[in-house]
């Protein structure tokens, strides 16, 4: 599923078009499968599935795979709705270059939330 | 087409607040009862534009928000730009009763949300003979930081960008789009670093958890009203404080986050009228 974050993404012009000054490349953990993203100026160019042997990234998102799942349904419970939901619930651990992350807040919470099941709200 | 207007004026009031002078935006709208209304942090009195249009409102209340100091159309006072700006509850409660008396209001009803709902429970224990009844608004006794608030100042991550999305998240899933979007734009508008001085209140200086249980209902009654998917202020918190004060009464609405009367109006006066008949009854 999370290979068709690409498309989601690159598939909606205003998220891109908000993303255009940002490039970099994210660690994103689901249970323990981890998956690197790369983005090109608001474009998703790669999304890499580990295990890697040495992740280079500005920073990290982990979480559990029920606590991504729960964030990723349709209409997911209090708690589980937004990123810094999940952060509050100490669920979600964002480390590393974190302005990278916070410059960009809204960029990353509506590309995560492009995985929900077709029809969700971002 | 033709221009409508709306039922709401505004004014300038000049005041002196904490020994100086301070310029601050008043809007109001209706007759009646005065509803004094306080905004989040970060934000502006514009939250109360559903109240103030709602008639069943207007009719039997003269509804009225102001813009604290730094926010909205109030100008922060002279000699800012060498200050940091920090709230604290000393000049919270000091800038609601003076604004009060400034515009000589009798025993208002107060309704506040999240900072407001929070100095609403400082002056129900503190001040509880200034109004008839206190209305918060996803009150909580406390709340603990949960990110860094330096990423809400700082000059390689704009202000007004991370304001909005850091709070985007606490509206509620079945907001309208015009009103959520209307609720994160007052946010985007927020002035640098007004939000976290906000902040410092909420997260810092106004725990109020050793002394809330000390509230008495029966000097002003106290209703606490809050959101299902507000995370910042959780249901649970809510609930928390209202047990531990006996008379309060506590209403959680399913659906609704953080900003009930900006986000959502009409499915928040659906809560908010019944309680407003209560407190007219009394």
């Amino acid at each position: 599923m999370i290979e068709t974050l690409q498309q989601r993404v690159n598939a909606d012009a205003g998220l891109v078009r908000r993303g255009r000054y940002l490039t970099t490349t994210f660690l994103l953990e689901v249970g323990r499968t981890s998956w690197l993203i790369s983005i090109f100026e608001g474009r998703i160019v790669q999304v890499a599935s580990g295990p890697f042997v040495m992740p280079s990234s500005s920073f990290a998102l982990r979480a559990s795979e029920e606590d991504w799942q729960k964030f990723w349904s349709r209409r997911p419970p209090p708690g589980s709705n937004d990123l810094m939901a999940l952060i509050k619930r100490r669920a979600l651990k964002a480390e590393g270059n974190l302005q990278v992350f916070m410059s960009h807040l809204r960029y990353f919470k509506e590309a995560l939330a492009k995985l929900r099941a077709e029809g969700a709200a971002a | 087409m033709s221009a409508t207007f709306e039922p709401i004026t505004g004014r300038y009031m000049h005041l002196d607040l904490f020994g100086r002078p301070h310029r601050i935006y008043v809007e109001e709208a209706g007759e009646g009862t005065p509803l004094l209304c306080l905004h989040t942090a970060g934000s502006d009195g514009r939250q109360y534009r559903g109240l103030m249009n709602d008639a069943r409102v207007t009719s039997k209340h003269r509804v009225i928000a102001f813009d604290m100091p730094w926010h909205g159309k109030s100008s922060p006072p002279a000699g800012w730009h060498d200050e940091e700006y920090q709230l604290t509850s000393v000049q919270y409660t000091t800038m609601v009763l003076e604004i009060s008396a400034a515009l000589g209001l009798d025993r208002p009803i107060l309704i506040g949300c999240s900072i407001g709902g929070r100095i609403a429970l400082h002056l129900a224990l503190e001040h509880p003979e200034s109004f008839r009844a206190i209305i918060g608004l996803q009150a909580g006794a406390h709340v603990d930081p949960y990110y860094d608030l330096n990423f809400l100042h700082r000059s390689d991550v704009h202000g007004g960008e991370v304001c909005g999305a850091i709070v985007s998240g606490l509206v509620g899933p079945d907001a309208p789009d015009k009103e959520r979007w209307e609720t994160l734009w007052h946010y985007m508008q927020g002035g640098p670093g007004v939000f976290k001085g906000d902040l410092y209140f909420y997260k810092l200086d106004g725990d109020i958890r050793g002394r809330v249980a000390q509230i008495d209902t029966r000097r002003c009654p106290l209703f606490l009203l809050s959101g299902e998917y507000d995370y910042s202020c959780t249901p649970e918190e809510t609930l928390a404080v209202a047990n531990s004060i006996p008379g309060c009464e506590v209403i959680i609405m399913m659906g609704l986050g953080h900003f009930p009367m900006s986000e959502d109006p009409q499915a928040f006066l659906a809560h908010l009228l019944p309680v407003l008949e209560k407190i007219g009854a009394k």
